[in-house]
């Protein structure tokens, strides 16, 4: 199923036909979804698929009705967020949603929140310092006053901070400038080129597909669209109603 | 221009205009005069039916001269005196030297001010609005005329109005040191005379009594001459003393690393000796009182966790100073009804801690799944019905219905001593005891990954959760560890009054809490214990006599007026904590900083000023 050489082994990060409900209300319609180690995959849709209900159910703030989420061979229906994002499965949220009134190295380690290695907490905030020279700088301010572009890296680094092997971003174009979209992408493309495996939700299909291997397509709830990113770049459905450009 | 600007300035720096002449007299900004001097008038009318002057009449400040009741109204014209000479300082635009300007101002907002008690005087003398305003009273009418007739009294508070708004006017054309001086005396004083009850116990208590004969009068107030003694005094030392204070706090401010902390530590071992040393020689009435500020302390730290580190509204958490006390009660009281095990106190604080944090476990469980105002409602409901189960007649053979359980006995200490309300320095001493366990454990708490967590859940839950934190957990945890800490003061209460009574534990218990909490500043340990002393202290809890007690009756006004100016002068609270200040102010910063850059962009590189003309 998986476009690169990966398809032998076991998915990372798996939905098997997922239902989920709030109330009476049917968010999810059989989904299914491998996310493989290495992978830069993007799930798109328009309002209202279902896709931050795919990041929930993911991570366990919302429980399948019937189906199964899968991390790394075990099934993990029943285990709470706390457990799956000790084993790796981080999310970033959208509008990056820091804790604003906090400082940004709170923040930061906030995120490492549930780690109880020091030397190496210490050590990947480092890391994202080199990552983000700009983080630095702004360590003892609050999280709230910053710029759109450096809250997006603080975002970035505060996920990083919890030494993920899955990153789950929700929208991550959401409320930034043109400018900084591009920028805030490409930053995606060099993280997910250290070696982290990123599964991105986004509404903006053109930006997300040129950067991503693989991606679905989401709507009301139910998976319409699985292929590679050329391909669904290609698509016609597709064209006519993400891109904005209908086929003459 | 610049360049003259410049030169002058000099060393001063950027930000400051040098002070234009005095405004002319009559270039007064009347649109504000007249504003400010109707709010004046409508206050004092407010203070004048509430009947504040004539219930506090009696009580002199100094000698034949002035009582409290008219200091009442006649710091209301003060006030808006003062306050209309106020500048707004706008960079960039000229700053005015005080002047006659200033006087004349105050002077008007003051006669306005005055004429809203004219009216109310007329108003008195010609018509009876005693059914809906209970203090429409001759007595009134009396006090605003001083017994002559009402034309009298209509010119004379024209004339007051004028002459008090016109001292508070010139205040400002006063030099700081002048000022600071003036301010001093006055503060002096009227602390001297307002606290006579506490200056007395004091003085009883290191045998100065000879001191107070002489400073007060036999009934009360202070007699004029020592008035004039004390202000000449105090005034001296202010000019002596003149910027030592502030000397001082800005060397400790510039302290840094270790420096700093042992200056800390210093400090806190000063103010702990202090503590210990002080009620040694205070009597009755002062140890009574810093037992009663003890107690809010205690109860404010533990609501200190549950709002201000978790950020979870409370409005019912006087239920846990319930059942700390009624526990406590029913645990070594020989008289509680059903059962009377008669543990010795410590033992049952034990048993008291467990049942309190089970009962916050209990109350948390379903209210902490709930956000926001419905969060506060149903706390409001469960502290009622904590109130309510006391009270009611079915468990009446538990806990003796409205008759509650009296005879409790006092607290042992390891059969060493036995504290109980009749001695108020032990109860001060045991207070002071749990008050420091609960200030260390509040401390560490505040920099520990819990109180991160915390801090992480009160900004954005749904994040938290997503980081990792198990919201649910995390926030019982805060519910528990504030039962906890006021189940200790609940414990204390039972013991230190020898009753307890289900109407003791009222809303407005917690209301009192919450409002220390907030005014003190909420997530700061000292403004949590200095709002206790102000609230607590000077004016009395729910149902504790302050320190002016005369004022108890009005104690709710007060609290609301002080609420009102706190939330539009320092909404951060009396002493905040350093990220709330951080977090408020932080428009104002944003916009020094920028015009910081503007200005350095000015000095600095004119030509990139230049480019994005191009």
């Amino acid at each position: 199923m998986s476009a690169d050489g990966a398809a032998a082994s076991t998915p990372l990060l798996e939905m098997r036909t997922v239902n989920a409900h709030y109330g009476a209300v049917h968010a999810l319609r059989d989904v299914d979804l491998s996310i493989y180690e290495g992978d830069l995959v993007c799930l798109l849709g328009g309002n209202a698929s279902g896709k931050s209900t795919t990041l929930k159910t993911l991570l366990g703030m919302l429980k399948p009705t019937s189906g199964e989420v899968v991390l790394d061979g075990e099934v993990v229906n029943d285990k709470p967020t706390s457990y799956r994002v000790a084993r790796g499965v981080t999310m970033v949220p959208e509008n990056r949603r820091l804790f604003k009134r906090l400082s940004v190295r709170e923040n930061l380690e906030l995120g490492a929140y549930l780690r109880s290695d020091t030397g190496a907490i210490a050590a990947d905030l480092e890391r994202i310092f080199e990552l983000f020279p700009r983080v630095k700088e702004r360590l003892s301010q609050k999280a709230g006053t910053l710029s759109g572009g450096e809250q997006q890296m603080v975002a970035m680094g505060r996920a990083l901070m919890a030494k993920p092997r899955v990153l789950l971003m929700d929208e991550p174009s959401m409320g930034l400038a043109p400018a900084l979209v591009q920028q805030n992408f490409e930053l995606i493309q060099q993280i997910h080129e250290a070696g982290l495996t990123v599964f991105m939700v986004e509404q903006n299909a053109n930006m997300a597909l040129s950067i991503a291997d693989r991606g679905w397509v989401l709507q009301t709830g139910r998976v319409v669209l699985d292929d590679t990113a050329e391909n669904l770049l290609a698509h016609p459905d597709l064209r006519a109603s993400y891109l904005g450009q209908a086929d003459t | 221009m610049t360049a003259t600007v410049a030169s002058e300035t000099g060393s001063a720096g950027p930000a400051e205009t040098p002070l234009a002449p005095s405004r002319p007299v009559l270039a007064q900004d009347w649109r504000r005069l007249v504003r400010m001097g109707a709010v004046g008038a409508v206050a004092q009318i407010f203070i004048a039916l509430s009947n504040m002057p004539v219930r506090l009449d009696e009580r002199l400040v100094v000698k034949p001269i002035l009582s409290l009741g008219y200091l009442t109204l006649l710091i209301v014209p003060f006030a808006a005196g003062h306050r209309v000479g106020h500048q707004i300082k706008r960079e960039g635009m000229a700053v005015y030297a005080a002047g006659a300007h200033e006087v004349a101002g105050g002077a008007a907002c003051g006669a306005v001010a005055g004429g809203g008690v004219s009216l109310l005087a007329v108003l008195l003398a010609n018509f009876d609005l005693r059914e809906p305003l209970v203090n429409w009273s001759p007595m009134l009418a009396e006090l605003l005329a001083f017994g002559n007739a009402t034309w009298f009294a209509v010119v004379i508070w024209l004339l007051i109005g004028a002459a008090v708004g016109g001292s508070g006017g010139a205040l400002r054309v006063l030099g700081p040191s002048t000022r600071r001086a003036v301010v001093t005396m006055a503060l002096a004083v009227g602390g001297t005379a307002v606290l006579e009850p506490l200056v007395v116990d004091l003085a009883e208590g290191m045998r100065l009594e000879a001191l107070t004969d002489r400073l007060y009068a036999p009934r009360g107030g202070i007699n004029w001459t020592s008035a004039l003694g004390l202000a000449a005094a105090s005034g001296i030392l202010a000019v002596l003393g003149r910027g030592r204070v502030r000397q001082a706090r800005e060397h400790v401010a510039a302290l840094e690393g270790a420096k700093r902390t042992r200056t800390n530590l210093g400090l806190i071992a000063l103010t702990g000796a202090a503590l210990v040393i002080l009620p040694l020689f205070a009597g009755k009435l002062t140890n009574e009182l810093l037992a009663n500020v003890g107690l809010f302390v205690l109860l404010a730290l533990g609501l200190n966790v549950v709002v201000g580190l978790a950020g979870i509204l409370d409005l019912g958490y006087v239920a846990f100073f319930a059942v700390g006390s009624y526990s406590a009660a029913v645990l070594t009281a020989a008289t509680s009804p059903r059962i009377n095990p008669e543990m010795p106190w410590l033992v049952a604080l034990i048993v008291v801690v467990i049942i309190t944090g089970l009962v916050g476990l209990f109350i948390g469980a379903p209210v902490i799944r709930m956000r926001g105002d419905y969060l506060a409602i149903v706390t409001l409901g469960f502290g009622e019905i904590i109130r309510l189960i006391f009270l009611s007649d079915w468990l009446s053979g538990w806990f003796g219905g409205s008759q509650g359980i009296t005879k409790i006995p006092g607290a042992g200490i390891f059969g060493l001593t036995s504290v109980a309300g009749t001695d108020p320095r032990r109860v001060f001493y045991l207070v002071l005891a749990f008050c420091a366990i609960a200030i260390y454990v509040s401390w560490r708490l505040e920099r520990s990954r819990l109180g991160r967590a915390w801090m992480a859940v009160r900004e954005d839950e749904t994040v938290a959760e997503a980081m990792g934190i198990n919201t649910v957990n995390v926030k019982l945890l805060a519910f528990v560890v504030g039962a906890v800490l006021g189940s200790f003061s609940g414990a204390i209460f039972s013991a230190k009054v020898g009753s307890v009574f289900p109407n003791s534990f009222l809303i407005l218990v917690s209301i009192v809490i919450l409002v220390v909490v907030i005014f003190g500043g909420m997530g700061s340990i000292v403004g949590v214990i200095a709002g206790s002393a102000v609230l607590i202290g000077v004016l009395g809890g729910p149902k504790q006599p302050g320190l002016l007690a005369e004022f108890s009756e009005f104690k709710l006004l007060i609290y609301g007026a002080l609420l009102i100016w706190m939330m539009l002068a320092r909404p951060e609270g009396l002493i905040p904590s350093v990220r709330r200040s951080r977090e408020l102010h932080q428009q104002e910063m944003a916009q020094d900083a920028w015009l910081k850059g503007q200005v350095e962009d000015d000095d600095g590189n004119g030509g990139g000023r230049a480019a994005p003309a191009t």
